[in-house]
């Protein structure tokens, strides 16, 4: 019998170490798995690499797990949404190392970790201060950028709905990274709104297909 | 005039000229007040970086959603006909050339159309790029929508960007509080002027055909 789901966010998250990288969904709030990120402030871990869209836009969820000083470096698009306190504080003091990705890059190179892709050329950032030492080729007479994949150990993501296989399905805008994260980690952690019986899903609407997916807990 | 007055005039004229039936993408700042603006009788597809196409107007207080926000992170609502995907789906409308007009804010704006509007390079402040790079390589074409001058009054449409450029795509259009200029293979062009000439011309930083306002 396949039973993905926990009961306790403490036992979804014992599996993350010091010194990973952790990939966390998330645009904004809509979509950031705050539970599983508080279980893991909790944990007190150290030296983490987390990728995520924005750096925390509140005290909780990525910003607490920042203020608790776990993370080394966090690979993102925008760090400096409203109320991206305990970033800002950390990169003002020289704490923290930042890696800034144009966000269809950032999913782009999330994808191609989780599809098995070598490497990539984009259009995007050619020409510009986030293309610097990086490979730059033409194609069509347009300049490109080579990019590399990024893979994760723990992806945590949240999702409105899960079986025990582990499908799920998101709402409205919070699916944002998550279909790509989902894939490029070895572990997925999912946080969702509701677990229901399987076959509860229907086959057509699932967002992600369980083999993607570890851990569920609702 | 307030600041926010101003905004929302540089907003309105933009918003002429956003034609029926197209796939826009509005970006963070002065762009976002243009969905308000556009001449109602016009069927607009707005298209949001986090996975929203077809969103609509802010909801009523008290029903926002925390899980439908546009790309400022503001709440919206989902206009009959919205789609709703990821941001791998929604990036691909954007790098794939399947967006038809971004409207964006900008820093700077060069006599060549060359576009400044990702980061200020202050020491100590970490730069956002957001989806601005991908949007601007993208979309088939691209407006700036901004102040004529910066807080200092210093001319935001300059000879050569001083700061970071955002891509190697051109601006085609600029709308500010004074005027609406084409970037054209000779150069930049005044078609509509909303001050004295004179102080339309000090107030630019790069040359300026104003033969034909």
């Amino acid at each position: 019998m396949i039973d993905k789901t926990r009961r306790a966010f403490a036992d979804m998250v014992d599996c993350i170490e010091d010194g990973q990288t952790i990939l966390v969904s998330g645009f904004g709030e809509s979509g950031v798995p705050n539970r599983l990120i508080h279980a893991l402030v909790a944990r007190r871990p150290r030296d983490l690499v987390v990728v995520s869209n924005n750096a925390g836009s509140t005290a909780a969820g990525l910003g607490a797990l920042l203020a608790a000083g776990c993370v080394r470096k966090m690979v993102c698009s925008y760090p400096r949404s409203r109320g991206s306190v305990a970033f800002e504080e950390l990169y003002k003091a020289g704490r923290i190392e930042l890696e800034l990705v144009p966000q269809g890059t950032l999913v782009e190179r999330l994808r191609a970790g989780g599809a098995g892709i070598g490497a990539f050329y984009t259009p995007t950032a050619a020409g510009t201060l986030l293309a610097e030492g990086k490979e730059q080729r033409e194609f069509d007479g347009r300049p490109h950028v080579l990019e590399m994949p990024i893979r994760g150990d723990v992806a945590l993501v949240r999702a409105h709905k899960a079986d025990r296989w582990g499908n799920l399905v998101y709402r409205a805008a919070m699916r944002n990274f998550a279909t790509v994260m989902v894939a490029a980690a070895k572990t997925t952690l999912a946080e969702v709104d509701e677990i229901v019986p399987l076959g509860g899903i229907d086959s057509d609407a699932v967002h992600t297909p369980s083999v993607f997916v570890d851990r569920v807990v609702c | 005039m307030e600041a926010e007055d101003v905004s929302r005039l540089i907003a309105r004229r933009a918003a002429q000229d956003v034609q029926d039936g197209m796939v826009v993408n509005l970006g963070i700042g002065i762009p976002t007040l243009v969905a308000d603006l556009v001449p109602a009788d016009r069927e607009i597809i707005y298209h949001s970086e986090n996975g929203l196409i077809g969103f609509g107007p802010a909801p009523e207080k008290g029903r926002e959603d925390p899980d439908l926000i546009n790309a400022s992170k503001d709440p919206v609502t989902l206009l009959a006909g919205a789609a709703v995907c990821d941001s791998l789906t929604a990036f691909s409308m954007m790098r794939g050339g399947h967006i038809d007009l971004a409207l964006m804010g900008a820093y700077q704006v060069s006599a060549d159309g060359s576009l400044a509007n990702w980061t200020l390079g202050r020491e100590g402040v970490p730069p956002g790029v957001g989806g601005a790079m991908d949007l601007a390589v993208g979309s088939r074409n691209l407006w700036a929508l901004m102040n004529h001058s910066d807080k200092n009054g210093a001319p935001r449409i300059v000879r050569e960007l001083t700061l970071p450029i955002t891509t190697q795509r051109r601006v085609t259009r600029i709308y500010t509080e004074k005027a609406v200029i084409d970037v054209t293979p000779s150069g930049l062009v005044a078609r509509e002027r909303f001050c004295p000439v004179e102080e339309l011309v000090a107030s630019t930083g790069a040359p300026l055909d104003v033969s034909g306002v």
